[in-house]
């Protein structure tokens, strides 16, 4: 039982989809564009939202943009209806934790809802006893409080970006292929998409204020995949 | 490529001019030299002989019948004495007797032959002699005694001039050194016309070639400058014509090309919205149906399945067109191939119905992408399943071109009609079937991403049975710039 928010401007994907997932024993709310939703956040107070990708007036990204300027932890999938390279990539980097192609079955997208929920409440603080807080040059990563704090000032991270970061930082130095990532950040079975990885990546280094072309922490193993590198 | 110059137009004309300036001048030079040197050596030896007449006429008076040694001797010299240069030299023999004006002189010259001619004859014999690299002129005449109305007698007395012909000789030497200049500057003239000439016809020709070639390369704006009216400005006129008619004929291809991507692209597009919303409540549809009565429910149930394998369609329709349009990218992971294969039949539910010949972990590892080669296997696994028979058996191996996927099933083959049309888009082998399972867009969509890795996939029938697809991918590529964002 979770609160979905769901923006969806086609009416019957919008009363299929919410239908469905009310079947599924979730509580939705649907909305039929950005403007509308981004209004219902505050009242409804869901646990995640399900977006459209292209909407009338303000389009998904800008919803997914909005959202994560209010709240940098609430669940984002993205359904896109074209499911292009582009499309996919540019909804991950926007801030969206997970994307499903339409049409999409009723019980695939449950689950993809139960699996992003299920990693951002894995966010959450756990009872792992003493607080832990493990400093790689100007980054301060705390295991226990869940927070990175960048020269003293924390950074707001999303709960894909901030699991990637304690992935990668918990052994310094150990390369991880995006498959590892993939399975360890997404809980996606082997074949789950790359692309994901990649993106996320990306997020997190221009939180971090990483230079572009000269990552300090995470560095790009060409070929291979990703390894933490503390400096 | 040495042999290729030879044969080139350049040294054709180079060869053809130089001939025609050779037979022109040699043939030429010939007839000239032969003229030339004819008159000169007639000229000379018409003025040594009528001299000679004259001054025996003027001589013969002198000498006594019979004559002794001394005094032909004596008679020579007065007819050597007679040449101001002093370059005869006279030899005068009766019978046995002889008298020469340079006292000791063999007369090689005078050969056996001029001796016996001038014995036999009455008239003047003469003969050009070369020996010792001089040309000399030797004239022989017997003496006749005799009044102009009678019938002249023989004396016996036989007159040899010898003569060199230094002068003639250097004549003639000079002729013919002015036939052979004349005749080089000829071919020299004649190889800067032939070059001349060829660089006036290569030129074009060459801008043909390179005109052509950039066509070949694809650039079909590529023009030629038409210059004069000559056959090879026609030929520049008709490339340009044909250069034109292509580049047109090619957009038009291409505009149509790309308007029906678009029409496919589209019109999966627009199945996608009612489709999202029919796929959300098929789950619906399916648990409900257990309370329908039983005609509703079955077609509940048939709409529920139809709604699933319409959508699947319209994701292999959306797969082609993108491949059609170049925009597939492929997104390269180092990954274990056996674990993949492992896992995508494990996904499916395939673990126990199909039989595997995988090599241990970690030992054939590669870049590929691990989606598509999902896609590959869940294909050609799922395509023997449905038309082949059980079992079906998976093998992996590392090859020498990289990793060789094989799927084989046990069923009867694939006809030998249907063999080279398997990967075709829609095409079904047997028409009785055609609403089948699938959609016969599944082996062309695993062939796709079989080329994209730039492997190869065949289909055949085992000699033992059944049908046998196999898959060769190679395993590291040249990495691209593009292929990590990070």
């Amino acid at each position: 039982m979770s609160r979905v928010l769901l923006i969806e401007d086609d009416p019957a994907v919008r009363e299929g989809v919410a239908l469905a997932l009310r079947r599924q024993s979730h509580d939705v709310a649907a909305t039929a564009t950005g403007e509308e939703g981004m209004d219902r956040l505050r009242a409804f107070r869901p646990d995640i939202v399900v977006l459209d990708l292209m909407l009338p007036g303000m389009t998904g990204l800008d919803v997914c943009r909005g959202i994560r300027a209010v709240d940098q932890t609430l669940p984002i999938i993205m359904a896109t209806a074209r499911g292009d390279e582009v499309d996919i990539v540019v909804g991950l980097e926007a801030g969206a934790d997970d994307y499903v192609v339409k049409p999409v079955l009723a019980r695939v997208l449950d689950a993809r809802i139960r699996a992003v929920l299920r990693r951002a409440a894995g966010s959450t603080p756990r009872a792992e006893g003493l607080p832990k807080i493990d400093t790689y040059g100007d980054l301060a990563v705390d295991r226990a409080g869940l927070t990175v704090a960048l020269n003293g000032e924390p950074i707001a991270l999303a709960p894909s970006e901030l699991r990637l970061l304690l992935t990668l930082s918990a052994s310094p130095g150990q390369v991880f292929s995006r498959q590892q990532l993939l399975e360890a950040v997404w809980e996606h079975d082997y074949h789950g998409d790359a692309r994901l990885v990649d993106a996320c990546v990306k997020r997190l280094r221009t939180k971090m204020s990483e230079p572009p072309r000269a990552p300090r922490y995470i560095h790009t193993v060409r070929g291979f995949g990703y390894r933490f590198a503390a400096p | 490529m040495r042999k290729r110059r030879l044969r080139g137009l350049r040294a054709r004309l180079v060869v053809a001019f130089g001939l025609v300036a050779a037979v022109a001048a040699i043939s030429t030079g010939a007839l000239t030299f032969r003229e030339a040197r004819t008159g000169i050596l007639q000229q000379s030896q018409d003025a040594t002989i009528r001299q000679l007449r004259a001054q025996l006429s003027q001589h013969a008076a002198e000498l006594t019948l019979p004559p002794d040694e001394s005094s032909l001797r004596k008679f020579a010299q007065d007819m050597a004495a007679t040449e101001s240069q002093g370059s005869w030299r006279v030899l005068v023999t009766y019978g046995d007797l002889s008298g020469s004006s340079v006292p000791g002189d063999p007369f090689t010259e005078v050969t056996p032959g001029v001796r016996e001619a001038v014995g036999a004859s009455r008239a003047t014999v003469f003969q050009r002699v070369r020996g010792d690299g001089r040309t000399s002129l030797v004239v022989g005449m017997s003496i006749l005694f005799g009044t102009p109305d009678s019938a002249a007698t023989v004396t016996g007395v036989r007159v040899f001039l010898v003569v060199p012909q230094t002068t003639e000789q250097a004549y003639v030497d000079a002729l013919v050194t002015a036939v052979e200049r004349a005749m080089v500057a000829a071919l020299a003239l004649a190889v800067v016309l032939a070059l001349l000439a060829a660089r006036g016809v290569l030129v074009p020709v060459r801008k043909l070639r390179l005109a052509t070639r950039r066509i070949a390369e694809g650039r079909l704006d590529t023009r030629l400058a038409v210059n004069g009216s000559d056959e090879l400005a026609d030929l520049s006129h008709t490339f340009n014509e044909t250069a034109a008619a292509l580049e047109t004929s090619v957009a038009e291809l291409r505009e149509m090309e790309a308007r029906a991507r678009r029409f496919a692209a589209d019109v999966s597009h627009e199945l996608r919205t009612p489709l999202a919303a029919m796929s959300a409540v098929t789950d619906v549809l399916d648990e409900d149906a257990a309370r329908l009565d039983p005609d509703t429910a079955t077609a509940v149930r048939l709409i529920s399945e139809e709604t699933v394998k319409l959508a699947r369609l319209v994701d292999d329709l959306m797969e082609i067109s993108r491949f059609d349009a170049g925009a597939a990218v492929l997104h390269l992971d180092e990954i274990d191939l056996a674990e993949s294969i492992r896992r995508s039949l494990a996904s499916r539910g395939w673990t126990d119905t199909v039989a595997t010949d995988l090599p241990p972990p970690h030992a054939v590892r590669g870049r590929v992408d691990p989606r598509r080669l999902d896609v590959v296997v869940a294909n050609l696994v799922g395509n023997a399943l449905k038309h082949g028979a059980r079992p079906v058996q998976v093998r992996l191996s590392a090859g020498d071109a990289g990793a060789v996927i094989e799927v084989r099933d046990s069923g009867p083959g694939i006809p030998h009609d249907v063999l080279p049309h398997v990967f075709e888009r829609f095409y079904k082998s047997d028409t009785a079937r055609i609403r089948s399972e699938g959609s016969g867009l599944g082996l062309s969509i695993t062939a796709e991403n079989v080329r994209i890795h730039g492997g190869t996939v065949h289909a055949a029938n085992h000699p033992a049975g059944g049908a046998v697809f196999t898959v060769e991918l190679p395993l590291w590529r040249d990495e691209s710039p593009e292929e990590n964002p990070s």
